[in-house]
C-alpha cells in the first residue's frame, strides 16, 4: 500500500543510541588516582623536611620504573597501554613504595622493587583490577627480605641530638632495647624516639592522617579500612600495655610510629586487593591492624603493616565469601 | 517531616525537573495522523481489530490485549484507518474529535469491585509510570490477596520527569478519587499517597484535596528526596517499613502499589467515561525549545510533540523516552507516544555527556555504597565475566532492579546494568531451554516406557496365541512345559 506508507512521516530525525543509564558522575579512575597522589603531598613533604631530599629522586625513579614497566608489560599483553598509563594508578603504587622505603635507599634497588611490584604483584596477575596483593607492598616485601640491611637504615631525622647518619628506627630500639632488658623510660630516652612515637615517623604519621581525612571527607576512601585498621593496632595495644606497660609500648607509641597511617589510609585502602563489603572491609582492616601489631611485637621484621596487608590480602576473597550483604526482600542470614 | 528512605542506599541526583515545570500543563494538540503502536510497553503486542478503511471514533476500541499483561487500545482520535502494519495502526484525524463511547460517569460507588475492574480493563487502563502493566490485572491480584494498604506512587524519583508533579499539582482531586475508586476495586481498607519532599507544591495540592474529599482512609507522606525512591519495592518498604518478600508481589504482604498517573486515568474514567486515549508526558531538554508537560493523545508521533513544544533547539544528539536512568534511547522521532511514555527527552550534547571506554573493575564498591537492592555490583560483574551462574545467584542477579546507580557511580565507566539485564536474560534463555529439554526428555521417557509397555503386551498376546494354538491351557506357575 504506497499510499498508506507517504502518510507516514518522511524525514524522521535521527539520533544516537545509547544504554540505560544514560548519564553517569564522571568521576573515574585517573581523576581519584589524582586525588590519591594530592593526599600525598603532606606526607612526603614531612618526609623531605625530616630525611632531606632522598625521597624525591626515590619518587622519581620509581615513577619512571613504574611507567616503563607498565607500558612493557602491555606492550607483552598485547593491550593499548595508553589509557591505563593515564589511569594513575601505578603512579599511585610508585609513590606508596618509595614512601615505605628508607629514603637514602641505593636508587637500583627502589628501580628493582617497582618493577617487582609492577611486574609480578600486578600484570602476572593481570593488571589492573586482578592482582590478588597490594603490587607496592609486594614489592617492598621482596626488597626487605633480600636486602634487610639497606631496608632499615633510615636518616635520623632533621633536629634529633644525635651523633650518626642513619640508624635503626624507633620500632627496631624498642625491639633491641627489650631484648637488652632496659626499662621503657631507658628505651623511650632515646634520641629515636620521639614526643608521641618514632622521632622522625610521628610527623609523616601526622602528615599522612592529614591526608587521610583529606580522601575521607572527598569520598575517595570510606572509613571501614582505615578506622579497623587503627582500631585493630589500638585494641591490642592498650589491652597488652595495661596488663604489662614494662614490657609493651603505649598506643599512641604504635598508632605515630612506622608506616601505621601511611598503611590505614593509602595502602590498605587499595580496593582492588581489599576485601569489597563494608563488613568484609572492617575484618580485613582489623587483621591488618591486628597484625601488623604482632609482627611488631614479637616479629624480626622493623614494621608489620606490608605483611598484615600482605597476609590479609590473602584472606580478602574468604572474607568476601562470608560477609555478602542482605539483599532487599531476603531474609536476614 | 518528610520519612527518610528505608532501602539499602541511592543516590541524590540533580533532577533537572525545572526545567519543564516552568511552564504549565498544557493540552497538546491532536495529531493530524495518529500512529497507535499496537505494543503499548505491557505484555505481549496487542491485536488490531480494525481494517485499512474503517472509520473509527475517540474510544472506539482498535486493537484488543495480546495476553494478559497487556491492554486493550482505543482510537485516540475520529477519522478513518489508514495503515495496518505490523507494529501500529495509522488513523487520519477528521478533526471533529466525535467520541465512539458513551460519555458519562460511572456509578463506581454502586459498581462491585468486580464490575469496577472489568470496567477499568475495558477502558485499556495501564500503569502509566512506564510499566504499562494493566491496572485491572494488578488489582484484581490485589483483591484475590485481600491486600490492606494501596500505595499510590506519586515519588517521581527520576531526573527529567515531572509529568506526575504537574499531574498532582493540577488535577490532585482526580489523584484522590482514583484512590477511591481504586481501593473499591481491591479491597484495601486504607491509601497512602507518597511524593518526594522536593514537590512542596504538588503536597500542598493533595492536602487541599484530601481534606476537600474529607476521606480519612487516605494518608499522605512526604519522603525523602533521593533516586530511586520511586522504585515499587523500595517505595513500599519506606512507605511501610516492610521489605517485600525477593521471591514474592507485594499483595503477598497485604501491599498494592500504583502510580498517581494511574489514579487519575481511573478518576477520568469515571467522571466521564473515557477510556485511556491520551496521558500526561514530560517534553524536557536541552534540545527542545519549550519544555512542558503536555496532556498528549497517545498515538501522538513524537516529532509532532517535539513540535508543539516549539521544536528542536540546536542539535539534540539523544531521544529518551523515559528519564537519564532507566530511559530506553530511540533512534529516530517516527515512533509515536504511547501509554508507557511518561517523559520524551530530547537531550543536549551537555545533558547528557557520553561516556568514556570502560576500563577494569578495581573493586572500589561505589556501586555497592549505591545500590537500593543492597546488591554488591562488583561481585555480580566479576560473576557476569565469569558466567558463573552459580554466583549469579548468591550475588542476587535477579533481584537487580536495573536503576542504573551502579553504572552512575562507577570510576571505571563499566556497563554494569546493561550487562546485568543481558545476563538476565541468558539465564531466563537457559532457564527455558533446560525446561524443554526436561520436557522433552520427560517425552520421550513417557514414549519409551509406552512402546515397551505395548511391545511386552504383543508378546504377551503371541505368547497365549501361541499357547493356544499348542492346546495349552492358560499358563499356571509351575506348570510351564520346560
Amino acid at each position: 500500500m504506497p499510499g498508506a506508507m507517504a502518510h507516514r512521516q518522511v524525514v524522521p530525525m535521527q539520533f544516537e543510541v545509547s544504554s540505560a543509564p544514560h548519564v553517569i558522575a564522571g568521576y573515574t579512575v585517573p581523576r581519584v588516582m589524582t586525588q590519591v597522589l594530592v593526599a600525598l603531598v603532606p606526607v612526603a613533604g614531612a618526609h623531605v623536611l625530616l630525611y632531606g631530599p632522598g625521597l624525591l629522586l626515590l619518587l622519581a625513579v620509581c615513577a619512571v620504573t613504574a611507567l616503563a614497566c607498565e607500558a612493557l608489560a602491555l606492550r607483552l599483553r598485547r593491550r593499548d597501554p595508553g589509557p591505563f598509563l593515564r589511569d594513575g594508578s601505578v603512579l599511585v603504587t610508585a609513590a606508596l613504595l618509595a614512601l615505605s622505603v628508607p629514603p637514602l635507599l641505593p636508587w637500583w634497588l627502589a628501580a628493582f622493587g617497582t618493577a617487582v611490584a609492577v611486574l609480578l604483584g600486578k600484570h602476572a596477575y593481570g593488571g589492573l583490577g586482578y592482582n590478588p596483593f597490594n603490587p607496592a607492598m609486594v614489592g617492598y616485601a621482596v626488597l626487605l627480605v633480600s636486602f634487610p640491611l639497606e631496608m632499615t637504615r633510615w636518616p635520623v631525622p632533621m633536629g634529633a641530638e644525635w651523633d650518626a647518619v642513619t640508624g635503626a628506627t624507633a620500632l627496631d630500639q624498642l625491639r633491641t632495647g627489650l631484648g637488652q632488658r632496659l626499662t621503657m623510660q631507658e628505651i623511650f630516652a632515646q634520641p629515636a624516639f620521639g614526643a608521641v612515637g618514632d622521632a622522625g615517623a610521628q610527623w609523616v604519621n601526622a602528615a599522612a592522617l592529614l591526608g587521610g581525612l583529606y580522601l575521607l571527607g572527598r569520598r575517595i576512601v570510606r572509613w571501614h579500612i582505615p578506622a579497623a585498621v587503627l582500631a585493630g593496632m589500638a585494641v591490642p595495644a592498650v589491652f597488652m600495655h595495661a596488663i604489662d606497660p614494662g614490657a609493651h609500648a603505649g598506643t599512641a607509641f604504635h598508632l605515630f610510629s612506622g608506616a601505621t597511617m601511611l598503611g590505614a589510609f593509602f595502602i590498605a585502602t587499595d580496593p582492588v586487593s581489599a576485601a569489597t563489603s563494608d563488613r568484609g572491609r572492617l575484618f580485613y582492616g582489623a587483621g591488618i591492624g591486628a597484625l601488623a601489631w604482632i609482627i611488631r611485637t614479637w616479629g624480626g621484621y622493623p614494621d608489620g603493616i606490608a605483611f598484615g596487608v600482605l597476609l590479609m590480602n590473602l584472606a580478602a576473597p574468604l572474607l568476601d565469601r562470608y560477609t555478602v550483604p542482605r539483599i532487599h526482600g531476603h531474609p536476614k542470614r | 517531616m518528610a520519612r527518610g528512605a528505608a532501602f539499602a542506599a541511592g543516590l541524590r541526583l540533580e533532577s533537572h525537573k525545572a526545567l519543564a515545570m516552568q511552564r504549565p500543563l498544557q493540552v497538546a494538540a491532536a495529531p493530524a495522523l495518529a500512529m497507535v503502536a499496537l505494543d503499548q510497553g505491557g505484555g505481549v503486542a496487542a491485536s488490531s481489530a480494525v481494517n485499512p478503511g474503517m472509520r473509527v471514533r475517540i474510544g472506539t476500541e482498535i486493537a484488543r490485549p495480546g495476553d494478559a499483561a497487556s491492554a486493550a487500545v482505543h482510537s485516540p482520535v475520529s477519522g478513518v484507518v489508514r495503515d495496518v502494519g505490523p507494529h501500529d495502526i495509522v488513523i487520519e484525524n477528521d478533526g471533529a474529535d466525535t467520541w465512539g463511547v458513551p460519555l458519562e460517569p460511572v456509578p463506581w460507588e454502586s459498581l462491585s469491585a468486580a464490575g469496577l475492574t472489568d470496567g477499568i480493563r475495558e477502558a485499556g487502563i495501564v500503569g502509566l509510570g512506564g510499566a504499562a502493566f494493566p491496572t485491572s490485572a494488578k488489582l484484581t491480584a490485589a483483591r484475590e490477596s485481600s491486600v490492606e494498604h494501596l500505595v499510590l506512587n506519586g515519588a517521581e524519583c527520576e531526573p527529567w520527569i515531572s509529568c506526575d508533579d504537574a499531574l498532582m499539582r493540577e488535577r490532585a482531586g482526580d489523584v484522590v478519587l482514583g484512590a477511591q475508586v481504586m481501593m473499591r476495586a481491591c479491597g484495601a481498607l486504607r491509601a497512602t499517597i507518597a511524593v518526594e519532599d522536593d514537590k512542596p507544591e504538588a503536597i500542598a495540592a493533595l492536602r487541599a484535596a484530601l481534606s476537600c474529599a474529607g476521606d480519612d482512609r487516605i494518608g499522605l507522606l512526604a519522603i525523602a528526596a533521593l533516586y530511586p525512591a520511586g522504585a515499587e519495592r523500595q517505595l513500599l518498604a519506606t512507605v511501610t517499613g516492610v521489605e517485600v518478600p525477593h521471591d514474592a508481589l507485594p499483595p503477598a504482604i497485604g501491599l498494592v502499589c500504583q502510580n498517581v498517573g494511574t489514579a487519575a486515568a481511573v478518576a477520568a474514567w469515571v467522571r466521564t467515561g473515557r477510556p485511556c486515549i491520551s496521558r500526561i508526558v514530560t517534553v524536557t531538554g536541552g534540545g527542545v525549545n519549550q519544555p512542558a508537560n503536555l496532556e498528549a493523545r497517545i498515538g501522538t508521533p513524537l516529532a509532532a510533540l517535539v513540535a508543539g513544544c516549539g521544536g528542536y533547539r540546536g542539535n539534540p544528539t539523544r531521544l529518551i523516552a523515559g528519564g537519564s536512568m532507566t530511559g530506553r534511547a530511540l533512534d529516530s522521532d517516527a515512533i509515536p507516544l504511547t501509554k508507557a511514555m511518561n517523559c520524551i527527552l530530547v537531550a543536549s550534547g551537555a545533558d547528557l555527556a557520553p561516556r568514556g571506554p570502560a576500563m577494569p573493575c578495581i573493586r572500589c564498591g561505589d556501586c555497592a555504597t549505591a545500590c537500593p537492592a543492597g546488591l554488591l555490583p562488583q561481585q555480580l560483574h566479576r560473576a557476569v565475566l565469569s558466567d558463573d551462574t552459580a554466583l549469579f545467584e548468591r550475588h542476587g542477579l535477579a533481584d537487580c532492579i536495573e536503576c542504573g546507580c551502579c553504572d552512575y557511580v562507577c570510576p571505571s565507566q563499566i556497563p554494569l546494568t546493561s550487562s546485568f539485564r543481558e545476563a538476565r536474560a541468558r539465564a531466563r534463555a537457559r532457564h527455558e531451554e533446560m525446561r524443554r529439554a526436561a520436557e522433552a526428555r520427560q517425552r520421550f521417557e513417557q514414549r519409551e516406557r509406552r512402546l515397551a509397555a505395548q511391545a511386552q503386551a504383543e508378546r504377551r498376546a503371541f505368547d497365549e496365541a501361541r499357547r493356544r494354538a499348542r492346546g495349552d491351557g492358560p499358563p499356571s506357575g509351575g506348570t510351564d512345559a520346560i
